[in-house]
């Protein structure tokens, strides 16, 4: 596909041309790929319960004891190796003891994520709600394979044999084995395609507090993220990329380059020119000596101030209509009062602890292995392949743990992949190649949070209820242009470009939602929550300022329009009761504020307590209320909950990304600042009790918290800041 | 060349005096424990100890260890690690897991020093460690459940 060897003759592929080459590669495979962000229950989704028994594919019982479960997804941080394990483990009814887990290689058709048709990727909250039957289904399965395999070594009915706890017991003749003593006779069953599945008062581990499975490896150094992977003979890249998006490498001197201690090579891929050296130290000095000139004449050269400020001009034209019930444009005409407010949103950086990196080598049988912490397995396998000029049978996958994603991870383009496959093949594969990219160009790097504005236009009776909402939002599509977009564009409108509000569950009268794709050359993409991260600030702020308008309970206004949506009151009541809201005082710089949302199948109410004015907020508690169904573990819930406040509250207070000339200004954590310790708030997490299947906990955190600051904001000072991240330098004292 | 004490082995590195202790750690002596996350100081991800004091791998040059004695979290041991790392995995702190490395090294270091600390001592020993993940409320709580632990 790209023939670009020597270094010093100028890349003729652009690095959109490199891109779209190696998305179509993947789109050719991706035929019927279906996000189902909303989860299982969303109109058209798979039936889950469908799924075949396959314990080969998920669990392995060795002699020893230990019970191994197979997880087909990425774990950043989400504690999904915890959750799919105690899934599989409990029907088993395995010695949580024993229970370790691995990830599984690349293979689509036994690891799809069984809501995004056939592809193996961990995204949209989906991994526990997709893995559900076909993990108890494997559980119990392999559980009734031992118990066969104890029935006819000891002569008796499998009816009369109980397992707990690893054992397997016959208590009329007092005979037991662990699983390792049967774990090789059990393999030689055959395999029941309909196992019977436990009655949840049986469970012994789903519901209950276990010891996450990764915490003794995290907390000992031991755990191996993709930067620790070491191949024999492996040298490091670090690459020059372009300053600004869509540029390419006009030409380059290496000269001094090559002259660093430790510099191996130096060469030109389609992203940029590739310093190869003995370890990353000597890389990055490398680079450093390099002179790359770019040729930047397709590139991306406006200011983020410019781009938002197209929007709002944009803003005031019709759009494409994702949603419409009654006439809304009616209904404020007849309106007692009119609301307006616009909301915008800056570009975010995923900023996950760990930078992109990936290990590539080609194996002794003419294949290639990778090492990264792979999220979307069944497209990074495909554009490597076709990078590497290969199919995708050769390429082996091998995923590790990750330090974090929020998202990053997992890019249509398996942009960063693709960069270390390109490497790999323009130095000609003479050792192990491990792409490292630094801080910096992790931040630089694009596949942002997308930029977004949106107005909102509401009219209210006398009475205070609402007799329309126009609504008009503007933002780069993620979807269109990545080969998805067949699949996930429908009209022009990207469903993750405008959910959480174009299906907003508020019993609105008369509603219009328009969306304008904007098309800047800025990379986009999701960001822990997709388009809730905006669209819930929108509709959470503008539902607060009806409430304050038609001088109603925040709460109760909330109440009133969500007749419909039960789950969603249930979580708004709960966090209210537990937050005791509406008994402290409010204002005079210290009040609560409210929001709820649901998002991927999940929802959650928060009510923040914050103390407000003279250019600060201090966030004190967050009490959150989820409904999740089943809550597999509750503990780790909590703990997404409580991390999704964490992630968040930066990107309430300060995070933005900034282009000038479209150069990206916002490179490390100096200027980008995650949340510290000090500014961390009490959270307070409450589970509602379900027996509804789960759904995911990874995302539904993080859209409530802007909103519900916001809202507590305005309670305590009066002031109501709508866009993201909050500009505290006009907040009065009170 | 430099000769290094890394948890209690001699290592010799040939390496230039100003390459940062976490490039030696990480890419010489795959010591991989310690991480990198900013490389400006900012993150707290590389915290190591040097003759016992918590520092900031990323901004420490080969050159200017001397004959210090590194201690990287494969290394770290005695009674205030253990309380530390049991007090992590009792509460299970941990998500991506990424940062830990130096936040267990930044608490052992503050717990080492001051086996009582208040919620302002954890602010001023633990600020400079960030957690992209937000694990920030079960890591005040290990410290706390480490002290006791200790006491």
């Amino acid at each position: 596909m790209l023939k670009i060897r020597q270094p010093t003759t100028e890349p003729r592929a652009s690095r959109r041309a490199f891109l779209a080459g190696g998305a179509a590669a993947a789109g050719a495979l991706m035929i019927g790929f279906r996000l189902d962000l909303r989860g299982a229950r969303a109109e058209g989704a798979p039936d889950l319960s469908a799924v075949k028994a396959n314990p080969n594919a998920f669990v392995r019982i060795a002699a020893d004891d230990t019970v191994t479960v197979i997880v087909k997804h990425l774990d950043m941080g989400q504690g999904n190796t915890t959750g799919l394990a105690t899934i599989l483990a409990d029907e088993l009814d395995a010695d949580w003891s024993k229970v370790r887990t691995e990830f599984a290689p690349a293979d689509a058709a036994l690891y799809n994520n069984l809501l995004m048709g056939p592809v193996q990727g961990t995204g949209g909250s989906t991994a526990i709600a997709n893995s559900w039957m076909q993990l108890r289904k494997a559980g119990a399965a392999a559980r009734e394979m031992l118990v066969a395999a104890a029935a006819l070594d000891w002569k008796v009915p499998a009816l009369q044999i109980t397992v707990e706890n690893g054992v397997v017991r016959h208590a009329a003749s007092n005979r037991e084995a662990s699983f390792g003593k049967l774990a090789a006779a059990a393999a030689a069953m055959p395999v029941p395609q309909e196992p019977r599945l436990k009655d949840l008062s049986q469970w012994r581990l789903i519901g209950q507090t276990v010891p996450r499975l990764d915490s003794v490896a995290k907390t000992s150094g031991s755990a191996v993220y993709a930067l620790d992977i070491r191949r024999p003979n492996q040298v490091t890249a670090v690459v020059a990329h372009p300053p600004r998006f869509g540029a390419t490498v006009k030409g380059f001197d290496d000269k001094a380059a090559r002259k660093v201690a430790g510099v191996i090579d130096v060469v030109a891929i389609p992203t940029g020119v590739a310093v190869i050296a003995r370890d990353t130290w000597a890389a990055m000095k490398g680079r450093e000596a390099l002179s790359v000139t770019w040729d930047e004449s397709l590139a991306e050269s406006r200011s983020s101030d410019a781009i938002l400020a197209e929007y709002r001009e944009t803003a005031k034209r019709p759009g494409l209509v994702a949603s419409q019930r009654g006439d809304a444009e009616a209904g404020i005409k007849g309106a007692a009062k009119v609301l307006e407010a616009e909301f915008s949103f800056p570009y975010l950086a995923h900023a996950a602890m760990e930078p992109l990196n990936a290990t590539i080598e080609r194996a002794a049988d003419g294949g290639y292995d990778i090492y990264a912490g792979l999220q979307f397995q069944t497209v990074e396998q495909a554009t490597a392949a076709a990078v590497l000029g290969t199919t995708p049978d050769k390429v082996r996958l091998h995923t590790t743990w990750a330090g974090g994603s929020f998202g990053r991870r997992a890019t249509p383009s398996a942009d960063y992949i693709a960069e270390a496959a390109a490497i790999l093949k323009a130095w000609g594969a003479k050792a192990p190649v491990h792409l490292v990219w630094t801080r910096e160009d992790d931040m630089a790097g694009g596949y942002y949070r997308p930029t977004v504005y949106h107005k909102i236009r509401a009219g209210l009776d006398a009475k205070g209820s609402v007799t329309g909402w126009q609504h008009v939002m503007v933002g780069k599509s993620i979807m269109i242009g990545s080969p998805f977009e067949a699949m996930l564009v429908k009209n022009g409108v990207d469903g993750t470009t405008v959910e959480g509000a174009s299906d907003t569950p508020y019993a609105l009268p008369a509603y219009r939602f328009d969306v304008h794709n904007a098309r800047e050359g800025v990379p986009v993409l999701w960001w822990r929550s997709v388009g809730h991260t905006h669209t819930a600030q929108a509709m959470e702020v503008f539902v607060d300022e009806l409430a304050h308008a038609a001088n109603v309970d925040p709460v109760a206004y909330r109440l009133a329009l969500l007749t419909n949506a039960p789950r969603l009151s249930g979580v708004l009541k709960l966090a209210a009761e537990k937050a005791g809201w509406g008994k402290g005082a409010s204002g005079k710089g210290r009040a609560m504020g409210v929001a709820a949302h649901e998002s991927f199948g999940s929802y959650v109410a928060m009510v923040a307590d914050v103390t407000a004015g003279s250019g600060s907020v201090k966030v004190n508690r967050i009490v959150a209320a989820v409904d999740v169904g089943i809550a597999v573990n509750p503990d780790i819930v909590r703990a997404q909950v409580e991390g999704a406040v964490g992630f968040a509250l930066s990107s309430v207070l300060r995070n933005r990304v900034t282009l000038k000339d479209g150069v990206v200004q916002e490179t490390n954590f100096d200027a980008y600042e995650p949340t510290r310790l000090t500014e961390m708030p009490v959270v307070e997490v409450h589970i509602m009790p379900s027996r509804a299947a789960p759904t995911g906990i990874g995302e539904p955190g993080v859209p409530v918290l802007a909103p519900s600051i916001s809202n507590a904001v305005f309670a305590a000072t009066g002031q109501r800041l709508r866009s993201l991240p909050l500009d505290l330098s006009g907040l009065k004292g009170v | 060349m430099f000769k290094l004490t890394v948890n209690g082995a001699t290592h010799e590195v040939d390496a230039d005096p100003d390459m940062p202790l976490l490039w030696v750690l990480r890419d010489r002596l795959d010591k991989t424990g310690t991480k990198y996350g900013c490389g400006i100081a900012q993150c707290g991800a590389c915290t190591i100890h040097l003759d016992g004091q918590p520092v900031r791998s990323c901004q420490t040059r080969i050159g200017d260890v001397g004959e210090g004695k590194i201690t990287t979290i494969e290394g770290v041991s005695g009674r205030v690690a253990e309380a530390v790392q049991g007090a992590w995995r009792k509460l299970d702190v941990v998500q991506c897991g990424y940062c830990q490395s130096g936040q267990i090294m930044s608490a052992i270091g503050l717990l080492s020093t001051n086996p009582k600390p208040s919620d302002a001592d954890i602010d001023g020993a633990m600020d400079g460690n960030i957690c992209r993940c937000g694990t920030y409320q079960r890591i005040r709580a290990a410290i706390h459940e480490a002290a006791r632990s200790l006491a």
